[in-house]
């Protein structure tokens, strides 16, 4: 049999895997290896599939997503820091025939956003909310974040965050699955193929939902911050593996069906 | 003989040089290459032919420069 040249394989009845047009072509403004990039793929992947592009509008945060309308080639609002639940919670009183999702950090969504989100969920908005928790303040330089770890370095807890001092970290997941509004709360992550399949899944199951009008779906995703960790890409994966998932046990918390 | 033949295209201007793809392959077909991009990342690229199409590289890519091609072998 002849050679198989790349040329042959690489034809388009062949294609397996590409970047999804629902992300634009700017450069992402992400640090090398930042799971931002992955979850804004699998989020656009996920609205592809159920044909709802024309349909949804997302709510971006402040973090170092706060571009993400840049790369979301769909409709967006950028919300004041924290307050993409309450603005979610407008949009889709509004317009209660789109698909509505926020897209958070851990510092937007359980620090100065804790008041909206929790309402949000215990109201039980039909939204989706996307929370992408690293532990830390990206954007500002790798503060120190209520969820970052007991005795995780950070540039606000040098030596490690002492508990007695500084507080306990706050498992906002667990905390929102305890109220009635929340019909399906998970913890994923974007590390691996396998975990990006599963969070996939996760992403599509809460989109399902609301399109079943059943209240809010809350989809967490333990992510890595290089930068703020300080770790190269691998080496951050393989800390957060270490440290985050026991920490941040990953799988469904509530699955109200 | 091996049933299917892949081949990844890897969109080098766009690489960042993390590394993620490289522990997702399970025959290690890509590593980081010794030159840089215009943005000065070692870029990712392909070191030998043993390449399934599995499009694991792809799916942890963060940003998404890996396109995947499959081709069956009779
Ligand atoms: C009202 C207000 N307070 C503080 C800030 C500064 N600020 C910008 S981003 C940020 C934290 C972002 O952390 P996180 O939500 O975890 O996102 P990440 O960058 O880690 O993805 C803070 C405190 C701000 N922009 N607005
Ligand atoms: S600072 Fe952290 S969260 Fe922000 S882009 Fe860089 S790695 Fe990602
Ligand atoms: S498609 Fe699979 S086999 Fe081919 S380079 Fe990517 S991870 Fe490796
Ligand atoms: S995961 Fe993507 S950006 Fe990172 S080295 Fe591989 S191809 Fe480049
Ligand atoms: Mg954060």
């Amino acid at each position: 049999m002849a050679e198989i040249t790349k040329e042959d394989i690489r034809k388009p009845e062949n294609l397996i895997y590409k970047k999804t047009d629902l992300l634009t072509d700017k450069p992402l403004s992400y640090c090398p290896g930042c799971g931002h990039g992955t979850a804004h793929r699998i989020v656009m992947e996920v609205l592809e599939e159920m044909d709802i592009q024309d349909k949804t509008i997302g709510i971006a945060p402040v973090g170092c997503s706060v571009l993400a309308y840049e790369f979301m080639n769909i409709d967006m609002q950028q919300a004041a820091h924290g307050r993409a639940p309450a603005l979610a919670t407008a949009v889709k009183r509004l317009n209660p025939d789109k698909f509505v999702f926020t897209y958070q950090g851990d510092g937007d969504l359980a620090a100065i956003g804790t008041a909206e989100t929790i309402h949000a969920c215990n109201r039980g908005e039909n939204i989706v909310i996307i929370f992408i928790n690293n532990g830390i303040y990206g954007m500002t330089g790798g503060q120190m974040a209520p969820t970052t770890l007991p005795g995780m370095k950070s540039s606000t807890s040098p030596y490690g965050r002492d508990v007695h001092m500084m507080g306990n970290p706050l498992k906002m997941t667990e905390l929102v699955a305890q109220l009635p509004g929340t019909i399906y709360v998970t913890r994923q992550a974007v590390h691996t193929p396998a975990n990006v399949r599963k969070t996939k899944k996760a992403i599509r199951k809460a989109f399902e939902n609301q399109k079943l009008n059943k209240g809010l779906s809350f989809v967490e995703i333990v992510s890595n911050c290089n930068s703020g960790w300080k770790m190269n890409p691998v080496q951050a994966n393989e800390w957060m593996v270490e440290n985050m998932f026991p920490f941040y046990p990953l799988g469904d918390i509530k699955v109200n069906d | 003989m091996a049933k299917v033949k892949g081949d990844i295209v890897i969109d080098i201007e766009k690489c960042k040089g993390c590394g993620v793809c490289i522990p997702a392959c399970p025959n290690d077909v890509i590593a980081l290459s010794k030159n840089v991009n215009g943005k000065g990342y070692n870029y990712a690229e392909t070191v030998n032919e043993e390449c399934i199409g599995c499009a694991n590289c792809a799916i942890v890519c963060p940003d998404g420069v890996i396109t995947v091609y499959r081709k069956k072998i009779e």
